[in-house]
């Protein structure tokens, strides 16, 4: 497999994509270089905006270029840009359903090395339960450019979230929607369901499971709102118990997203694997810090391994 | 429209409109006419003598754009709507009731005119400098005018805007301050002091001009003169008295958020009108 960043594939579709859409602007809060919009401000430097480390006055800006007819990308960590700005998330992008696209990177424990107050744990719940606003999380970098185009099409705001670090590209075979959960692998003992880098920790995490004799389905969740409800009931269906597995709390995240619809149309066990109400903390490296929340694939599937034993019990 | 009414026909629509609001403010039940009353003769000038729009063409594209950043002053803004014919004055009197498309604070997505919602404070000056600046992007001549609250710049958001609207040189950006002095918990000087409040904008590098709020000749000039300004944001600052028009509502905090009763109501229309 190989490795890039989701930070990266953003740079590089933006210079891309700012060539064909001239009414495409770029705005940054000071993060440019890390956010890897400053790619796009080398090339279109009329169209590349920096408010400086200001997230409140980044996210009214870009609200006032979209009502002047601008599409809008809007980039900063994501804990700074869904907390600091969600007043202005909530009260005018979200409400008046501009056309801003909120870019944010550095989420989950990806910058590891800063830690607690810059790694966002916290920005899927955020941003999902704000009317109006989609919240989409890709699997690796070739989704994230996916994910882009679909963005750019369509009207209204968009919250994507992405990581600093590289990581694995996955081997799909499904086009890109907006709103589609996606079946990587099928099994009947158990799914797991999981979002962002942790579809590829997920991939593994099912490998190790198989070697056991647990023949577990991988579910790529890149769409968080609006969730497909209709195929997680499917799966629910079929493997009766379910484990969500997210870089993010359990709390307002992916496990709950799923919860919540799934006590609607076919309630099943489900797993919530993800950071149990913690804060983060510092590392030298991402792999360690995965390892101290219980976010490697050996954990993941040891994990789900004991839950589906617990469970059957 | 450019209406180019005199200072009387101006007066004589001030009083009519002031009516208005009281009344709708009354039968609602709640609302805000301390600072809309205060506020209502810079809107009458801009929506009649300054700016460009076309009430039967909300969208048009080459309008000038005003921002409502203190929302709370909803009634003022809605009243001069109505006057100009975004929509029927029918509406006036379903403030704040279900369905109404005269929300609380205001709400684009119901109310023919209004550019941009706001009710949560501060935010408005850095949205109208991204409105600017999309208008500059597209070599675009209209010009974008936003109104604060005096009370509403304890806002850090405020400075933030502040801060970038003369960094991108945008002189196609008029900010204007309701300087009444009051705010909810009291005085602004006292609740959290403001002044040297011309000497803070002009540290930030905006074109300042000072002016009484309530004299239609005066605030024309000041808009104009903004609108020629080269290279800087202009702010105006403007000094206007709370509650103006009705004797006893004239700078008493209490009517910041409280709705006159209906004898009040009786008694300021009474005043109004006379």
């Amino acid at each position: 497999m190989s490795l890039k960043a989701t930070r990266d594939a953003y740079g590089e579709w933006l210079k891309d994509a700012g060539k064909i859409n001239k009414d495409l602007v770029v705005i940054d809060a000071d993060l440019s270089e890390s956010t890897k919009t400053n790619v796009f401000a080398k090339e279109f430097p009329e169209r590349f905006f920096d408010v400086g480390s200001a997230e409140q006055n980044l996210i009214n800006l870009s609200s006032g270029l979209a009502l002047g007819g601008k599409k809008v990308f809007a980039s900063s960590f994501a804990i700074f840009e869904t907390g600091r700005a969600w007043d202005q998330i909530r009260n005018i992008v979200a409400h008046d359903e501009l056309n801003v696209i909120l870019v944010a990177t550095h989420a989950g424990l990806s910058c590891a090395a800063d830690g607690a107050s810059h790694q966002a744990l916290e920005d899927i719940a955020l941003m999902r339960v704000i009317p109006n606003m989609r919240v989409i999380v890709p699997c690796d970098a070739e989704e994230t450019k996916n994910a882009l185009d679909a963005l750019l099409s369509l009207k209204g705001p968009a919250y994507m979230r992405l990581r600093r670090e590289k990581e694995p590209i996955i081997d799909k075979k499904y086009k890109f929607q907006i709103g589609n959960a996606e079946i990587l692998s099928d099994g009947s003992d158990i799914a797991l369901i999981a979002t962002g880098m942790m579809v590829s920790y997920s991939l593994l995490a099912a490998d190790i499971l198989k070697k056991k004799g647990v023949d577990a389905s991988v579910i790529n969740v890149h769409t968080i709102k609006p969730l497909d409800s209709q195929m997680l009931c499917r799966v629910a269906k079929n493997t009766g118990m379910l484990v969500t597995v997210e870089e993010h709390s359990i709390y307002g995240g992916l496990g709950s997203a799923v919860s919540e619809a799934l006590s609607e149309c076919y309630p099943v066990p489900i797993h919530k694997i993800g950071l149990k109400d913690t804060y983060g903390q510092s590392a030298r490296s991402f792999e360690p810090l995965l390892k101290e929340y219980g976010l490697t694939p050996n954990q993941i599937a040891e994990s789900s391994e004991k839950y589906i034993k617990k469970m059957k019990r | 429209m450019i209406k180019n009414l005199s200072s009387n026909d101006l007066n004589e629509l001030s009083k009519k409109i002031r009516c208005d609001i009281l009344r709708m403010i009354c039968e609602a039940g709640s609302g805000h006419p301390g600072g809309s009353l205060s506020a209502i003769d810079i809107l009458l000038v801009l929506y009649f003598n300054v700016m460009n729009h076309d009430p039967k063409n909300p969208e048009w594209v080459d309008r000038d754009r005003f921002i409502l950043s203190k929302g709370h002053a909803a009634p003022a803004l809605y009243t001069v709507l109505a006057e100009c014919g975004y929509f029927s004055k029918n509406h006036l009197l379903t403030l704040r009731k279900i369905g109404t498309i005269l929300q609380g604070h205001p709400d684009k997505r119901v109310t023919p005119g209004i550019e941009v919602s706001s009710g949560s404070l501060g935010n408005g000056l850095s949205i109208s400098a991204g409105l600017a600046l999309a208008a500059k992007i597209d070599k675009k001549k209209h010009h974008i005018f936003c109104l604060l609250g005096d009370g509403e710049c304890d806002e850090g958001t405020v400075w933030e805007g502040a801060m970038l609207a003369p960094h991108y040189k945008l002189n196609n950006l008029t900010a204007i301050i309701d300087r009444n002095g009051l705010q909810i918990d009291g005085r602004t000087e006292t609740v959290m002091r403001l002044e040297p409040l011309a000497d803070k904008w002009k540290a930030f590098n905006w074109n300042v001009i000072k002016v009484d709020g309530h004299n239609y000749d005066a605030l024309y000039n000041a808009f104009e003169e903004s609108r020629n300004e080269k290279d800087k944001p202009s702010v105006i600052i403007a000094s206007t008295i709370k509650g103006r028009g009705v004797s006893f509502m004239e700078g008493v905090k209490e009517f910041h958020g409280k709705p006159p009763n209906k004898l009040e109501l009786e008694q300021a229309l009474k005043e109004l009108e006379a």
